[in-house]
């Protein structure tokens, strides 16, 4: 690692290296830029846009005619095409609202509406027939449904991997664990004070999530206000997939989208989220209340659902705002550019408001001029479970027999993918960031049998980064 | 991508190489033509007793006291020297479509053809996740046998201060291992009225270990952003809550077997154990596939899982000596409090289970139960049993108490009573 203080000052720093913060450094280094990517926690993705319910969206129920609408319905394309250069997992499973009530059926018409005005037209309603044809595992008392076979499952760990590894491959600096703690702007430049250090840059971009307000206000904005959305996840055994194969949505209300069933790119059914306001911005905790109203949901839209076994068990933060579209802003005489309140469907946004923010970011005076020299996007490692993985590749495992030493069982990860994974671009600093990069102990028996081999791996890589002096 | 696999076709391919697939293996290496073949995922085989660091294992099937590594190697050496290849790091990944094993290991994939497969994959114990333990998720929360592994077979240390939740016989087993890397207990809770297996120790041990027991009492939360920080424990009778600080916690016992290949070969399962439903002679539902050890059990010690294989090989030898299949059998119904029984099919007649034991769970304390006998409303045998039937560890129950069971007549009903 450079240190902060004896770097060069760098053409743009981006704060923030979650979905949309590595895109947007992904797009930068696509031109003769020094980029820097900063960020608080210890891994990229370790914030909000880890734990998304991890739906690429068609942007069908946006709000038409808003930022959020027009970005999500491009950003849609833009990632598909990403995800198959790159092979970020995902699945076109699918998904159906259903109504429950004569006011959820009634709403349908106008869902339906409102989709074509976002421009997608396939969603189409469907009786309650046709939804125990699509989900016969629902519970008694569907009356009808809107079909929108575009949404597609993917995996948003690997997205906002694959986008931070693409951008260290093209020479984006990235600072890990490196809090924003106050900005001093100068005319050239502007000093970013953090925890480890000062980061120079002439442009700052302002892609710290549910941070971005309290940045925002270091530049003097006080613009939009941020507030933690915890979101309650109860993840079913992968014994449970074959009960849903699309997502399964509630006709939204003015209390938002309510709680959803859906496969997981790994092979599992998430139950959830909840949505409760919360104040304190690092609680991700779980709660008796959250399972409560999560099971009671449950037990209602699928009841064979919650004789299965739970796997894991999640909270994430979302980023609820007090304004109701994102805030892609630039500011030329400050040389400062946010992509703020970016909510739950910046995971399919992301790229489109890094292509945005680059055009804005371009008029108001940053050099884009673009590089010939790139590298090739970067292969991710496939953690989803409906394409082949290591332990069913015969070519793989005899080219290298790590790839047939299954370590963690539950998932079946191999010695090889653990072993690539504290090898590669970004490696992960925790256990947390193994996880999200292999599946290891994610399983259903997480731990008994792989947890000391797992963690071991992982430590003795941190141990030998640490002798080289690269953490 | 190539997905190409070797073919083999052993005799007899044993999936699992703990307690009850070596066993099994032991007794079917010299038996049969042809190869006896076991499949064991972990580095090396002989199941969770390698990392069981204490004594008392053995007693039952080799008439002698060991600790668990040394019972786990001798059980590896008996089933190799009887002549059984076993294959470590080869992980049984699921079904083939024509019903053979798909293997991943080091040495490339295989396709396993055996004229019997004998499924000997064990049980776990729920993690926190599975029993919806609220709060933060720290490192520090283990099972007991993620704990042991840590301990006995990659020599780490825990932390220093640990609550183990859960009171069985395998809550005591993981207060060993945390004294041995110097782990203080302070404290062992349970929702039971009493500790389940507590009576079962010797006291010198309970009073050597001084583990604080507290009953009736649940874990909450847990506490604590990097590290475990504390668990808030509730006493379950007046809903009062406080915190335990702690830098450990242990899920210990809540066992489900490892049932993921019974489930994805569409094995009839036993509602109470989630392990596919065998009869006496260890059958599944499905002809060819048999079953032994805590799978169906979860669990009972590692000797009663080794007596299974020699139970199941004997079934096996039938099987490929083409001695027909016998007719349907009669359903075994575990009623309240029994949680389950194994077998969970009685075939009137017919071979009855290992040791002439029915194996049970209880959910309720009983200390002189009664056990009774029903089917069709007609009571078919009642004993009074001299042993008490205790949560947390195996009941056994004589299996002549089925020898009046007709069939054709409809399930039959445990149940047990004061």
């Amino acid at each position: 690692m450079t240190t902060a203080q004896t770097a060069p000052t760098a053409d743009v720093a981006v704060i923030g290296a979650g979905v949309v913060g590595s895109a947007v450094a992904r797009a930068l280094s696509a031109h003769r830029l020094d980029v820097v990517l900063l960020d608080a926690r210890a891994d990229v993705g370790d914030g909000t846009s880890k734990a998304n319910t991890a739906i690429l969206h068609t942007g069908f129920d946006a709000t038409p005619g808003t930022l959020e609408a027009r970005l999500v319905a491009e950003g849609y394309h833009l990632l598909k095409d990403y995800a198959d250069r790159t092979g970020i997992p995902y699945e076109p499973t699918g998904a159906l609202l259903v109504a429950w009530d004569d006011e959820q059926l009634a709403a349908l018409p106008g869902l339906k509406e409102k989709a074509g005005k976002n421009g997608y037209t396939e969603a189409g309603i469907v009786g309650p027939d046709e939804v125990y044809r699509q989900v016969p595992s629902l519970g008694p008392g569907a009356l009808g449904g809107l079909s929108v076979p575009g949404e597609s499952i993917i995996c948003t760990w690997t997205t906002t991997l694959a986008l931070a590894t693409e951008a260290v491959r093209r020479g984006v600096r990235l600072l890990r664990s490196h809090r924003v703690e106050s900005v001093t702007p100068g005319p050239d430049a502007t000093v970013l004070h953090t925890d480890r250090g000062d980061v120079r840059a002439r442009w700052v971009v302002n892609a710290a999530g549910l941070g971005g307000d309290v940045l925002d206000a270091m530049f003097g904005y006080d613009r939009f206000h941020l507030h933690p959305r915890r979101g309650e996840l109860l993840v079913y055994d992968k014994q449970a997939r074959p009960l849903v194969d699309r997502i399964v949505l509630p006709v939204p209300s003015k209390l938002g989208k309510g709680v959803l069933i859906s496969p997981t790119i790994y092979g599992n059914v998430m139950l959830g989220p909840t949505a409760e306001d919360m104040t304190d911005r690092t609680d991700t905790s779980t709660t008796e209340d959250g399972y409560a109203f999560l099971l009671g949901h449950g037990r209602r839209i699928m009841p064979s659902l919650l004789q299965e076994e739970v796997t894991a068990t999640y909270a994430g933060l979302r980023a609820a705002g007090d304004v109701s579209d994102y805030t892609v802003e630039v500011d030329a005489a400050q040389r400062y550019a946010v992509a703020g309140g970016i909510r739950s469907t910046g995971l399919t946004a992301g790229m489109a408001v890094a292509e945005h923010l680059l055009n804005l970011l371009g008029e108001a005076g940053l050099k884009l001029r673009e590089r010939t020299d790139l590298p090739d996007p970067p292969r991710m490692p496939n953690i989803g479970e409906a394409f082949p993985r290591p332990y069913t590749d015969a070519g793989r495992v005899a080219a290298d027999p790590a790839y047939g030493s299954v370590v963690c069982f539950c998932e079946r990860v191999t010695r090889g993918e653990i072993r690539d994974a504290l090898a590669s671009t970004i490696p992960p600093r925790d256990m947390d960031g193994l996880r999200r990069r292999t599946r290891a102990m994610n399983g259903r028996c997480q731990g008994f049998y792989c947890g000391a081999n797992v963690t071991g791996m992982l430590e003795r890589a941190l141990r030998t980064a640490d002798e080289e002096g690269e953490r | 991508m190539s997905t190409t696999r070797t073919r083999l076709s052993p005799t007899v391919a044993i999936v699992g190489g703990g307690p009850a697939g070596l066993r099994t293996a032991r007794e079917l290496a010299r038996a049969v033509p042809g190869r006896t073949l076991v499949l064991e995922r972990e580095q090396e085989a002989g199941g969770v007793p390698r990392h069981c660091g204490h004594t008392g294992f053995g007693v039952r099937d080799l008439h002698r006291v060991l600790t668990g590594p040394v019972y786990a190697r001798r059980m590896v050496r008996a089933a190799e020297r009887a002549g059984a290849e076993i294959r470590t790091g080869a992980m049984v990944t699921g079904w083939s479509p024509d019903g053979g094993l798909e293997v991943t290991a080091p040495d490339g994939l295989f396709e396993v053809r055996a004229d019997a497969v004998v499924l000997a994959t064990g049980a776990r114990e729920r993690p926190r996740t599975a029993r919806l333990i609220p709060g933060d998720r720290p490192d520090g929360v283990f099972t007991t046998g993620h704990l042991q592994n840590l301990v006995h077979l990659h020599h780490r240390r825990p932390g220093r201060r640990a609550v183990i939740v859960g009171s069985e016989l395998v809550s005591w087993s993981a207060v060993l291992t945390l004294r041995e890397a110097g782990c203080r207990t302070v404290l062992m809770t349970t929702e039971r009225p009493r500790g389940e297996a507590y009576a079962m120790l010797p006291l010198a041990g309970r009073a050597g270990l001084r583990v604080p027991l507290r009953t009736r009492t649940r874990v909450t939360r847990i506490i604590g952003k990097g590290r475990v920080e504390a668990v808030q424990i509730e006493d379950v009778g007046s809903g009062r809550r406080w915190n335990v600080p702690c830098d450990t916690v242990v899920f210990t016992g809540d066992w489900i077997p490892d049932n993921e290949l019974a489930r994805s070969a569409g094995l009839a399962l036993s509602p109470g154990t989630l392990g596919p439903a065998v009869d006496g002679a260890l059958r599944t539902s499905r002809p060819g596939v048999f079953a032994a050890g805590n799978l169906l059990h979860p669990v009972d010690t590692a000797d009663i899982a080794a007596l299974d294989g020699a139970h199941v090989a004997r079934t096996v030898l039938d099987h490929l000596a083409g001695r027909t299949r016998p007719g349907d059998g009669v359903p075994i119904v575990a009623d309240a409090p029994l949680r389950w029984l194994s077998p969970a099919t009685y075939r009137p007649g017919e071979r009855g289970p290992a040791r002439g034991r029915l194996l049970a769970w209880t959910d309720e304390y009983v200390p002189f139960p009664r056990v009774r006998v029903v089917q069709n409303g007609r009571t078919v045998a009642e004993r009074r049993l001299p042993w008490p039937a205790a949560p947390g560890r195996v009941f056994r129950i004589p299996s002549g108490l089925l020898d009046a069971v007709r069939p054709g007549d409809g399930d039959v009903h445990v149940s047990l009573h004061c």
